[in-house]
């Protein structure tokens, strides 16, 4: 059976697995997800390809507690704005943290997860989410 | 000579102890829990599955080895719960960690011990110049049926070793195998769960083919069990690799760091891998490791592993076996069961 919502998608892989957005060399802003121009330079920005670090700091969060259907297997889950090192801010699910542990400013890394099925028989879309850092050593 | 390059192992953070399980199925928990050896198992979340897991694995893997990944030449993810039935679990790998398209991946499947033939896949493929790197995982989030005794230890976790000839942290020095057409233990395509064949797991295949590989490969390279500093045999539970070095003639002191299932329960694919893995984080440069796989069917793959003084500078790199197996949350058995998928009413 054709389904809708591949090609979509396959376009977004290079961004969604690894956060690649883009770096203007001109005013030396970052971007997340990708541009096409940079916003504020316009014809005189300069976008080069960006990976990430996948560092950050959680700017702002809310827990969701009604959630949607492909969801509800985790609530009550944390949403929070990320602003990553590099100075872009993304929004993203918080993972492996209780919800009565986030707190504004708490340091994240981002992982490879799950974040939907296209049904039973359809595909699965991975992507970011974030999680705490552990205080191990090479964990950031 | 051909060896590890870099190795990275994931576990996710959910633990259920085994007496919350028996406690369901009206068992005696903590008599199970040491009859069996495991006292509880890695559960992973509703949103990880053996993609996750391999793309979390082999990104601690390329981070301790310090390599760009577009030198790596081949991917093969050994697993028994590919989240596709069709579609290869290494091209999401590959993607999610930067390497080139021009390179080649295959998704391989032999129970318990898929993992290491991915490593002796990748061996070939560098010992004959073909690939410059290759990058081999066993991953799983193992099913076990509610109830049934595989409940008690199905597991969850990956790891990934990077095989390549330069910079190496540990040589393979040897490697074979040990093959026949033993049904201990199946799944048939479209199930949801394993079926085994209870105590004929035992004798005839685990302990046979362990058996018969380890005492291949001592004869093969002349070498008696005075000889290697640490054992590592696939384990299914705490009880069989124990037994294995009882008969084997194995110092208890030479397998205790291998015998992570303990803390995590078996990790199927990741099992004899997670721990070489936890070997790997301890073993001094010179240490000599001598490792048995077994996958139902069934099959074992033995290897003999020199440890080199790259090692160390190598470690600290990304989190150890030790820090996985620490970073814990214990859960339910209700929340295991939604987490698993076993309240099929929810979708």
């Amino acid at each position: 059976m054709a389904e809708k919502g591949v090609a979509q998608l396959w376009r977004k892989i290079k961004a969604i697995y690894t956060i690649q957005g883009d770096h203007c060399t001109t005013c030396d802003t970052y971007y997340f997800p990708p541009r096409v121009v940079c916003p504020q330079c316009r014809r005189k920005g300069q976008l080069e390809k960006y990976t990430f670090k996948g560092l950050g700091k959680i700017h702002t969060f809310a827990i969701v507690r009604q959630a949607p259907d492909t969801f509800k297997r985790q609530i009550p889950y944390i949403v929070a704005q990320v602003e990553l090192d590099e100075g872009a801010r993304l929004t993203a699910q918080i993972v492996n943290c209780d919800i009565e542990d986030v707190h504004i400013d708490m340091r994240v890394r981002s992982c490879f997860r799950k974040i939907t099925e296209y049904g039973e028989s359809g595909i699965i879309v991975y992507g970011y989410k974030f999680e705490p850092t552990m205080k191990v050593t090479g964990h950031e | 000579m051909v060896g590890i390059i870099g190795y990275g192992v994931y576990i996710p953070r959910y633990r259920i102890k085994t007496e919350k399980i028996a406690a369901v199925w009206g068992e005696d928990g903590e008599k199970l829990a040491k009859g069996l050896g495991v006292f509880e198992k890695s559960v992973p979340g509703p949103d990880e599955d053996v993609a996750t897991i391999s793309v979390e694995a082999a990104r601690n893997a390329v981070k301790r080895a310090q390599i760009d990944p577009i030198n790596i030449g081949a991917i093969y993810v050994g697993s028994e719960s590919h989240p596709y039935a069709v579609k290869p679990t290494g091209t999401m790998v590959a993607e999610a960690i930067g390497c080139s398209p021009h390179m080649t991946c295959a998704d391989l499947e032999f129970a318990c011990k898929a993992g290491t033939a991915a490593i002796q896949v990748c061996m070939g493929l560098v010992k004959s110049k073909m690939i410059k790197i290759g990058l081999a995982i066993g991953s799983d989030t193992a099913q076990g049926r509610p109830g049934d005794a595989l409940e008690y230890s199905a597991a969850a976790g990956g790891v990934a070793i990077l095989v390549g000839n330069k910079k190496v942290i540990a040589t393979i020095e040897h490697t074979s195998s040990f093959t026949t057409d033993t049904p201990d233990f199946w799944r048939r395509e479209g199930q949801t769960f394993p079926s085994h064949g209870a105590r004929f797991t035992g004798e005839p295949a685990y302990f046979r083919h362990v058996g018969e590989g380890a005492r291949a490969l001592l004869k093969k390279t002349n070498t008696t069990v005075d000889d290697y500093d640490y054992f590592v045999f696939h384990s299914p539970n705490g009880k069989f690799p124990v037994a294995m070095g009882r008969q084997l003639g194995v110092p208890k002191e030479k397998l205790e760091d291998s015998l992570v299932v303990r803390q995590i329960g078996n990790t199927y694919s990741g099992s004899a891998m997670m721990g070489l893995a936890n070997v790997l984080d301890v073993a001094g440069p010179g240490s000599k490791i001598f490792m048995v796989a077994y996958g139902s069917g069934a099959g074992s793959d033995s290897f003999v592993i020199r440890v080199e003084d790259e090692i160390v500078e190598r470690r600290g790199e990304v989190p150890t076996v030790q820090d996985y197996i620490e970073r814990k949350t214990y859960v339910n058995y209700a929340t295991y069961a939604k987490y698993r998928r076993k309240l099929k009413a929810l979708g």
